[in-house]
């Protein structure tokens, strides 16, 4: 597999970002734009970040498995991250949470057959005064409901996608109400 | 609304359309603070900061200017580090000073790094914050722009770099030095401390000033308005207001800018608009899921400021206000806390490695109908021998509300007990 100039760009950028000697430090950056760029840390990319920053394999690994976030596996086009914590749970989210899994058909950290949907449970979304929340893939919904969930799938399936709560509202349940 | 309108410090600009971008942001004051900074002395900033009573928001209140005030003095070159990765459960203020102010950030952070003298600003944000975090770097790209960063800023002779750097799902990462190992590519494992704290040995060894997000905007604010007149808005030992997030059982969750020590029964009510259904309040976590629990009983005449709140038992924290009512278990409650916990040790420490999760399984029991009584006092066991005996506070911090959890409700685990 061959790694794109794009990502080889980013390595030469983020490296910049620290002192010369330190360029283990652009290893959480880095790994980030790969799965970005491929969907997820291929077997070889993985090669490739540790050669760039010049740090051994085992510490790639170690990033790898420490942080939540990182994939060393494929997921879907859409990877659903549903937050769990108490507030969204306070809010409804062990309903929604059984809701979302029957309308993917799927169980949390599983792909759907045709490769469209990840579903993933995760803790803390940092959307407490507006839960219940999720991101898909880098946009953020919140106040879901179960209406709202189907409106945020079904346009995901139909290639047209709900716009995400891009910034993020002052209120909660008061959505949309502006500040005096 | 948000706040009581008199005193909005942060907030104050959060509506105006593009904030985020330098030229509205530039209109309504930004980088003027900075500007004045500058012509000061670096200790005569400091020193300002320390008058003004601010403390950090990021949830230990420490003194921020006597924090500033460790930097060794001859040891160079020196870091400002920026923590943005707010994952403590119920806390979500940060989010909206990056996406709708992100300048009054970057502007409190080159006060801090001009009067540190440092020669490098780190921004850390937590990795699911994607939008915030292009919103925040487009600002970065912007102040560079306009030389407010880089090669001798505004002919000062004095030079600084801003970088925005993310992390990746670890809650751990956003205690100060489990959020320096990550960004030094390793795994967040906290160091120990004391002996060296992060002012005199941090990123890369060298000094390094860790301060939260909130608490860094304040910054030019201070220099607004003055240290007095900043310190008089809170009340005694704690300055100024706070961004206090709401969440939960409330009629108008969100994120409320008020003085320290406003009534916690007013942010509820008055703010908050109550309970909805006209349901009964049972109880409160009053500074992010890591605050000991208080019982409706004791959320009356409560100031919300950090001495007032330890005097109750719990403690303010990053002043995440998660309000429960009657409908609420507490063996669920703390099933759902103790999942957090759980997930989040970093395994460095065997005490909160393995405690954390016998806790969650001796939790879920309470759920499952399978507890029984000798579950509770082998909670109470596990939560003591994980309290005081880990290298970083996310022991404590699953500790204690599980202790509160048990003393305050044990009626509800007992009557979840099979015997």
């Amino acid at each position: 597999m061959q790694i794109p100039e794009t990502l080889k760009k980013k390595a030469e950028e983020f490296v910049f970002r620290y002192p010369e000697d330190k360029r283990q430090s652009a290893l959480i950056p880095l790994l980030f734009e790969v799965q970005r760029e491929l969907g997820w840390i291929t077997p070889e990319s993985e090669v490739w970040v540790a050669e760039t920053l010049g740090v051994s394999a085992i510490k790639v690994r170690e990033i790898i498995t420490f942080y939540s976030m990182m994939r060393a596996e494929p997921s879907g086009k859409y990877l659903i991250q549903f937050c769990q914590n108490i507030s969204c749970c306070l809010m409804g989210g062990v309903e929604l949470q059984r809701h979302i899994e029957e309308k993917l058909g799927l169980h949390p950290g599983e792909t759907s057959k045709d490769g469209l949907f990840t579903l993933k449970c995760v803790e803390c979304l940092g959307g407490c005064s507006w839960g219940p929340m999720l991101l898909v893939n880098e946009d953020q919904y919140f106040q879901l409901t179960t209406e709202k969930v189907d409106r945020i799938i079904n346009g995901l399936r139909a290639g047209e996608p709900v716009p995400a709560d891009n910034p993020t509202p002052l209120l909660g349940n008061v959505a949309g109400e502006k500040v005096s | 609304m948000i706040g009581n309108g008199s005193t909005l410090l942060l907030s104050r600009n959060f509506a105006v359309d593009n904030m985020a971008s330098i030229d509205v942001a530039m209109k309504n004051g930004a980088y003027e603070q900075f500007k004045r900074a500058l012509k000061m002395k670096p200790e005569e900033v400091t020193q300002v900061v320390k008058e003004s009573g601010l403390r950090g928001h990021g949830g230990a209140g420490f003194s921020t200017g006597t924090k500033w005030g460790f930097v060794p003095k001859d040891k160079f070159p020196r870091y400002v580090t920026v923590n943005g990765d707010e994952s403590e459960p119920g806390t979500c203020k940060d989010r909206l000073i990056l996406e709708r102010d992100p300048h009054l950030l970057i502007e409190g952070a080159l006060i801090c790094a001009y009067a540190v003298q440092a020669e490098r600003i780190y921004i850390y944000i937590r990795g699911e914050y994607f939008y915030p975090t292009m919103v925040t770097a487009r600002a970065v790209q912007e102040a560079y722009a306009k030389g407010f960063a880089g090669q001798n800023i505004l002919n000062s002779g004095w030079s600084c770099g801003i970088h925005m750097h993310n992390g990746a799902g670890a809650y751990i990462c956003g205690e100060e030095t489990g959020l320096i190992e990550s960004l030094e590519g390793k795994k967040g494992w906290p160091r120990l401390k004391p002996p060296f704290y992060p002012a005199a040995i941090g990123l890369w060894g060298q000094p390094t000033i860790v301060n939260n997000v909130e608490t860094l905007a304040f910054v030019p604010r201070i220099l607004e308005i003055g240290a007095e007149k900043f310190s008089s808005l809170g009340s005694p030992k704690n300055g100024g207001t706070a961004l206090y997030s709401l969440s939960g059982h409330v009629n108008r969750p969100g994120v409320y800018e008020l003085p320290m020590g406003t009534p916690l029964m007013d942010l509820i009510d008055k703010f908050g608009g109550g309970i909805p259904n006209g349901k009964k309040l049972k109880a409160v976590i009053p500074g992010g899921s890591s605050s000991h629990i208080l019982t409706a009983e004791e959320c009356e005449n409560l100031p919300l400021d950090f001495e007032s709140v330890a005097a109750r038992g719990s403690m303010l924290g990053s002043a995440a206000v998660m309000v429960i009512d009657e409908t609420v278990s507490i063996p669920k409650l703390m099933h759902w806390m103790v999942r957090f916990y759980a997930h989040e040790s970093c395994g460095q420490c065997t005490p909160c490695r393995e405690g954390t999760d016998w806790l969650l399984r001796l939790s879920k029991k309470f759920l499952d109908g399978t507890a029984r009584r000798r579950d509770i006092d082998d909670m109470w066991e596990l939560a003591d021998n994980i309290d005081g005996k880990t290298i970083c506070a996310l022991g404590a911090a699953v500790a204690w509300p599980t202790k509160s959890y048990l003393v305050k409700f044990r009626h509800e685990f007992e009557a979840a007990c099979r015997n």
